[in-house]
Formats: structure tokens, sequence, C-alpha cells
């Protein structure tokens, strides 16, 4: 049996800076950096693919492109070149997402990915309301009812064990890890196919670590969302990732089942990151 | 030495950039145009973006009406009138519909406007998403790509907080189905008079530097949920108690002498008008 990928990422390519004739075939490069020009290259020749229903986690060290990667996804930066195809009903999987125009990018922004920040200050509004800012994402999606769209956010902070009595209340009042939940119910307000996780657990204490992490999985199990997960951590990507991918210096190094990747590493640095695993 | 000032204050050269900013604005209905706000003789804040468009349009036939809050003789209003007057010569008038130019802050007159008539809006905060985002880098990339849910977010919120609803005034506008406008401070009774207005609007905010324009026969929507319809303030059972006007726009103010709750008309010429009419039928009866 052959199936077609959701999401289709083809050599995606992102630099910071111009480059010059010395960096130009990614030689003489310092880890991912040109010494002569000073040119970053975050994101190198990135190609993976994404099925329905399925938890992709991609782990590496800090400055290895994960986060940059993401980004370009969702828009959030420009990509130097690469392409990303969507499949989303008949036609759109042949569109290079990269090349609509930014009204377009919106649109799937706002009707197909859902995405839930390490710092929630980049996913909320802190002064607006916990439902507001569900609500946010359902405005944005063209709903224009206010009773559905209430009901919608109770619904979503319920299921993120947010008691509805603080529903109205700001998320800047809110803890850690209350303020990811909330972000989390409203990346998944409008139900969208494929939603990124960018470190969600990164900075939160093991109890609410588990808690998020056990809301990832359920959400999985009953909406069937296909999900990026991009984490340091390991343990977080042994719990949630069915594949997983490896990235160092801005290149996919190494790709496989994340069973398959812990247990026998085959790079040397992947040897090396699992074996530091405590 | 008295110096023979330019006509209308400015110089040539600044007069025509402000008329091309607002050329551009008609063209582009509820977009806000940058323009090189000036340095006026009143403050930034009190009406400079509406003096520099009246200064700017304004010829030697025209005649003008400053109104400030519905008031024709409020400090401001009277100021604006007086520097206009004395660079121009205009006639002022206080009955709206002899005014070919109409300055004002906060209203439009009760009397509807005509083709023939302009009316300038002076606009502390031209810009509908300011108080969703900060950045107007950010907030000229949302009109650009038409992305409004952070005004319908502010209403959202109103909505939960309060169970309607809830702007004073400055009720954001959908103009010619594209762009969402800050119809400046008006209060919500006042924004259906945008729509499909015989009259142009021009709308100037001289501290932030824009220009925007409201052009004749428009679709001017206010934003509204399905379930939340858009309404006007409600003056049902309450009548002016100077000229008993009861379809207007009233101020609640309190008697000083009885401590009682009296309403009156905003538009201070309505009123007076209104006045002087049941004067002459007064007149009328009692000598036939």
């Amino acid at each position: 049996m052959h199936e077609e990928p959701l999401l289709k990422v083809r050599n995606l390519q992102k630099q910071f800076g111009d480059g010059c004739s010395r960096c130009k075939e990614r030689q003489n490069l310092e880890k991912n950096y040109c010494p002569n020009c000073g040119t970053v290259y975050a994101c190198q020749d990135i190609s993976f693919d994404l099925f329905a229903g399925e938890i992709l986690g991609i782990v590496g060290e800090s400055g290895s492109g994960k986060s940059t990667m993401m980004q370009c996804l969702y828009f959030d930066a420009e990509v130097t070149s690469g392409a990303a195809y969507i499949d989303a009903g008949p036609g759109s999987a042949e569109q290079n997402v990269f090349e609509l125009s930014s009204q377009q990018k919106r649109y799937i922004r706002n009707h197909q990915y859902g995405m839930v920040y390490q710092n929630p200050v980049h996913g909320l509004k802190m002064n607006f309301s916990s439902v507001g800012n569900i609500a946010e994402k359902l405005i944005a999606a063209g709903k224009r009812n206010v009773s559905e769209m209430e009901e919608t956010s109770k619904n979503l902070l319920q299921n993120v064990h947010i008691p509805l009595f603080r529903m109205k209340e700001e998320p800047r009042n809110f803890s850690g890890g209350m303020q990811q939940r909330v972000q989390i119910a409203k990346a998944l307000s409008n139900n969208p196919p494929i939603l990124f996780l960018d470190e969600v657990t990164t900075g939160l204490d093991l109890s609410v670590q588990a808690n998020v992490l056990d809301l990832i999985k359920r959400i999985q199990r009953e909406l069937g969302i296909s999900m990026i997960v991009v984490s340091h951590d390991l343990a977080v990507i042994r719990m949630l990732a069915d594949r997983t991918i490896v990235m160092l210096n801005g290149s996919i190094i190494e790709e496989g089942l994340t069973d398959q990747i812990l247990e026998d590493p085959q790079h040397a640095y992947t040897q090396q990151l699992v074996y530091s695993l405590l | 030495m008295k110096t023979k000032s330019h006509f209308a204050f400015f110089d040539e050269g600044s007069k025509k950039e402000i008329r091309r900013a607002i050329l551009k604005a008609v063209a582009i209905p509820g977009y806000q145009v940058p323009f090189a706000s000036r340095e006026m003789p009143i403050a930034r804040g009190w009406g400079t973006g509406g003096l520099q468009i009246t200064l700017s349009i304004i010829g030697k036939n025209d005649v003008l009406k400053v109104i400030d809050q519905g008031a024709d003789e409020s400090v401001n209003a009277v100021s604006i009138k007086k520097l206009v007057q004395s660079t121009t010569g205009v006639e002022l008038v206080e009955r709206t519909q002899e005014a070919s130019i109409i300055q004002s802050r906060h209203r439009i007159p009760e009397v509807p406007l005509t083709p023939e008539q302009i009316l300038v809006l002076q606009v502390p905060e031209p810009e509908p998403l300011r108080r969703v985002e900060k950045s107007a880098y950010k907030t000229k990339i949302l009109h650009s790509e038409n992305d409004y849910s952070g005004a319908w977010l502010m209403l959202f919120e109103q909505i939960m907080k309060y169970g309607r609803t809830a702007t004073g005034a400055d009720h954001p506008v959908y103009v010619n189905n594209r762009y969402v406008m800050a119809p400046s401070p008006i209060p919500r009774y006042d924004n259906p008079k945008l729509h499909q207005s015989e009259a142009i609007i021009l709308l100037g905010a001289g501290r932030e530097k824009k220009i925007y324009a409201v052009p004749p026969y428009t679709d001017v929507e206010s934003l509204a949920f399905d379930d939340y319809p858009f309404s006007v303030e409600s003056f049902t059972g309450k009548s002016c108690h100077l000229c008993g006007a009861e379809d207007v726009f009233l101020d609640e103010l309190v008697d000083p002498a009885t401590n009682e709750t009296i309403y009156q008309c905003n538009d201070t010429s309505y009123c007076i008008e209104q006045l002087n009419k049941s004067e002459e039928v007064e007149v009328e009866t009692s000598h036939a």
C-alpha cells in the first residue's frame, strides 16, 4: 500500500547572509557558519515527509536549525529556497506553498496549521482573555458567531484542563504550564490537520510536563492530527514521536523510526546524543 | 510691521502635498495615506489633522463651519475658526445647511449632508488595530493581508466582559468591503451616517500623520457578529429639555439646581434651529 504524505518538504534552505565565493558550495564552513563572510546556513537541504495522523519528532542540539525550520514551515520566516506541498484537497498537492502570496499563506496558517511556541508570549495575547485568545484563531478562520465560538472555546479549555471559571482571565495571570495549555487549545481550535509544537515542554516542571505530554498524545489519538514536534529532550521524543529526524548544523543527519534511532543510532552525533541521555 | 501671510496659512507646496494625499485617500477608500504633518499653531492632538485638510482644500468662496463634540462655540472650535478666517477671510456659519466645509471633532451633524458639502473629521488614532498590535510595521501588513481578526477580537472581548459590544465611540467600520477603518471617535449613533454618505468625508490625524477618506456613496459597514448585531445608542423616551427633539443624539447632563438628570441636543446648531422654528410658529399663532 502506498500512502501519500500530508506534508512534503523538499530541499528547504534558509541562510542568514548573502554568502561568498568561499562558502558557495557549503565548503569551508565552521559548523554552519562561514568564517569569511559571516553567513549562517541555518537549514541546508532539508527534505522530509509527514503522513496523516503521525507525530514526527525533530531532535538536535541548540543551533542545529530545528526552530528555524519550524518558522519557515509556519511562514514566520522566509525560506531562501526550497518547496513544501500540503495535500489539502484536489490540486493543492502540486502547489509549492512557499511561493504563495502572503494572503494565501495567511489562509493556510489560519485554516490548516496550528502552532505552539516554546514561549507562550509568542502564541498568545497576554492581555486578552483566554477565551478571547482561542476565539481570535476562530475569527481568523472566518467564524462570526459569538455563542458558537464561546462554546468551542469552553470545550477546548475543558479539554486542556483549564477550569472554566478562569476562562475570562488573561493568560498573563496563569502559570507557565497553564499558559502552554491555553496555547495548545488555541492551536487546536480550528481543527488543523497539521500542528507544530516547538519545545512545548521546555521550562515546565516535570509533573506539568507529563500533563502536557499526555494531552498531546491524547489529542493525536482522538483527533488524528499530524504533528511535528521539535525538542532537544529525547525523553519527550521517545514518548511522542513515531518517526524521528536528527539535525546537526542545519542538516538532517539521520532519520528513521524513533525506537530504531534511540536503540541503534548510526551517526556519531546521534550516538553521542543517545548515550548522554541520563 | 505685519507681514502678509499665505492664503490659508500654508505655502503652496504644503497644500499640494496634502491635496495629493487626500486624492490618494479618496481613490482607496478607508486606506490610511501617510503625509508630512506640518507644525501648526495649535498643539498636535487638538485637531491639527483636520485643520491641515481644511486649510489645503478651502477656497475664497467656501463657507466654513467648525464643531467640537457637537458644539459650535467651544474653545477649540472657535480658535480653529478664527485661524482659518484670519488667513482666508472666508465666511463662518453655524447652520449646517449653509456650510460648504464642515470640520468636526467627534460628531457628524444631525442634518443630513449634501453632495455639495465636505465633512472633515479630526482623528486622534487612525489605526483600528492599534490596541491589539503595537507595531505600525505589523498593522500595515495586517491591512495588506486583509486580516482584521484583531478588530473583531476587541469586540469579542467586550462581549465576554460586558455582554455586548461596548465601544463608546470609534466603533470600527469596513469601508467598501476592503479596509477596516477607525471612523474617529464619533458615537455609534453616527456610524450609519457614513454609509452611502452623499458628502465626501475626509479624516485627518495630525499627530499620527495619516489622511484617509470615505468618498461619496461608499458602502460603510459597522463590524458586528452574527448573534450580536450592531446597534446605536438608544434614547427612547428621552428628549432635549430645550427644544424637545427626540430622534437626535442627546447629552446626559445633571441639572446643578435640582440634581435631576436632563437631556440636551448634542448638536447645538440643530438645537438652536429647532428652537427658532418653534418660536416662529409661536409668533405666528399668537399674532394671528
